[in-house]
């Protein structure tokens, strides 16, 4: 019944996604403005990892792309919380984790779909990385918007106006994005800088990524970032299944 | 036989300023096949009530069976049994009518095959056949009206809860809806729940009427007998014997008055 459900509901949302075509591809733009305006002024400066400066900023990108598109996917239940689509679907036997689980997939399908059209970009633009190490990256991108989608839609649950969760969300994104070195490495930080960025989860993604780009797959970097990963990805989870299953959020 | 029944329900929110009883404890009964009115003034508890009886909202107090299966313990049970309707009703304003119709089924688990009769058998049923290709933003008020019907109709529940159903319907709209919902109850023998505003809607519709005040029942009866009783007479209007029971509005006749 869950899997029901949740192809079910996936189906739903991923149908809204594909009828707009222009937000689709939209929230690939601001990585690709990063990409084209930011990404030439990295090529000629020694940044400390191993590789090309591609190879250091674009998991960087595709893990932004992630936490921004990802943070913000609550706003589309609050839209629908106030038509009635909400109540409506959980008045019926459906599910509550497929009403979840349903749209944090059709997320991570939009996102891996935007993070391809980035890589292409980036090979245009001068990236070289191994085939393997790109794919993982992009289970990286799923696993992240499964964690943030689902955090995203339970605080979205609990929320009643876009006015309170627009500048809560932008409060989050902006500090997570700059304390885990998604633009350039903290290994260039300062000691207490670098210190604080392992208090943030992504980190140890971007990290992860960064080495599957250069083709090292077997580091301490790729077993923290899994670790990390598939934890936040199962608390995630967990807290909005909670959200979901009481009755009146 | 009961077909609801509810004893003591209740609902405290915890607001930032202290708790707030929303409805402090309803007991009521509505019979198997009976139009129930369900009135109060704004803020009496009605929507907190219904969103209770459908199990989007935990009781905090009480209890209640919905078609023999208890709130609490078998809200899969009472999911079943029931439809809602709610005062913002509850469909994408981009997707079709037929997608929503057909999505509805599947979320009742019926196959693709089956949802796809169903939508077609509801919208033949509800005079939405021509209407099942448009996005349900291009549909008029009652025509929308008709499709969030239609859509809690699906798995042919035997109690249907319908907030404030007619409000910013027109006139004709309004008073096909009251055939509609009549009908609902002569062929199907499906329990009608509905709040309204509109007096003159109780009065035409409802057998038995449960008037709300500040989260308890105040009084309950078909209109006449409430009319009869607290208007004074069986030709007050519903109205007066509504503000009668409230006890908002103008002070009762046999007031003194206040300067001769």
């Amino acid at each position: 019944m869950l899997l029901h459900d949740t192809a079910l509901i996936y189906g739903r949302y991923l149908r809204q996604s594909l009828r707009s075509r222009f937000a689709l591809l939209f929230g690939v733009l601001m990585p690709l403005l990063y990409l084209l305006f930011f990404g030439p002024l990295l090529t000629g400066l020694s940044l400390g990892g191993r590789g090309s400066s591609w190879q250091l900023l674009v998991p960087g990108l595709l893990l932004q792309l992630g936490l921004f598109g990802a943070s913000f996917a609550g706003f589309s239940i609050i839209i629908e919380k106030g038509q009635g689509v909400v109540e409506r679907m959980r008045v019926t036997p459906v599910s509550r984790l497929a009403l979840l689980l349903g749209r944090v997939l059709r997320d991570a399908t939009v996102f891996v779909f935007q993070a391809v059209l980035l890589v292409v970009a980036a090979v245009a633009m001068g990236l070289r990385a191994p085939l393997a190490g790109i794919l993982i990256g992009f289970v990286f991108v799923a696993l992240l918007t499964v964690s943030l989608g689902s955090l995203s839609y339970a605080l979205a649950m609990k929320v009643h106006t876009p006015q309170a969760f627009g500048p809560l969300i932008n409060a989050m994104t902006m500090p997570s994005m700059l304390l885990s070195g998604l633009m350039l490495p903290m290994s260039l930080a300062p000691a207490w800088l670098d210190v604080l960025s392992h208090f943030m989860p992504f980190r140890y993604l971007v990290d992860a990524v960064r080495d599957a780009y250069v083709g090292s797959y077997t580091t301490d970097h790729m077993l923290y970032g899994v670790l990390v990963a598939l934890g936040f990805s199962a608390l995630a989870v967990t807290v909005g299944t909670r959200v979901f299953r009481t009755a009146g959020a | 036989m009961a077909v609801i029944s509810a004893a003591g329900l209740a609902r405290t929110f915890q607001t930032k300023r202290g708790p707030v009883q929303a409805v402090r404890g309803i007991d009521l009964t509505v019979r198997e096949g009976e139009i129930l009115g369900f009135l109060g003034p704004n803020g009496a508890g009605k929507t907190t009530t219904l969103r209770m009886l459908t199990t989007l909202l935990a009781s905090t107090g009480g209890a209640a069976t919905v078609a023999g299966h208890d709130l609490a313990a078998d809200p899969a049970g009472v999911r079943r049994a029931c439809g809602y309707v709610a005062q913002s009703g509850g469909v994408d304003a981009q997707i079709s009518v037929r997608e929503e119709l057909v999505t509805q089924g599947r979320l009742y688990r019926l196959t693709k095959p089956q949802a796809i009769a169903r939508a077609d058998e509801l919208a033949r049923d509800l005079g939405l056949t021509d209407l099942l290709d448009r996005r349900t933003s291009a549909l008029s008020g009652g025509q929308r009206r008709r499709l969030d019907i239609a859509m809690a109709l699906t798995h042919r529940p035997k109690v249907l809860f319908l907030d404030e159903p007619t409000t910013g319907l027109d006139p004709g709209s309004r008073a096909d809806l009251w055939d509609l919902i009549r009908r609902l109850r002569d062929e199907h023998g499906t329990t009608v729940f509905l709040t309204t505003h509109y007096l003159d809607e109780a009065d035409a519709l409802s057998d038995r009427l449960v008037i709300v005040d500040r989260g308890v029942v105040v009084a309950e009866g078909t209109p006449t007998a409430l009319k009869l009783r607290y208007g004074g007479s069986i030709d007050a209007s519903l109205q007066d014997t509504f503000l009668a029971i409230t006890g908002r509005g103008p002070s009762p006749a046999d007031a003194a008055p206040v300067a001769v």
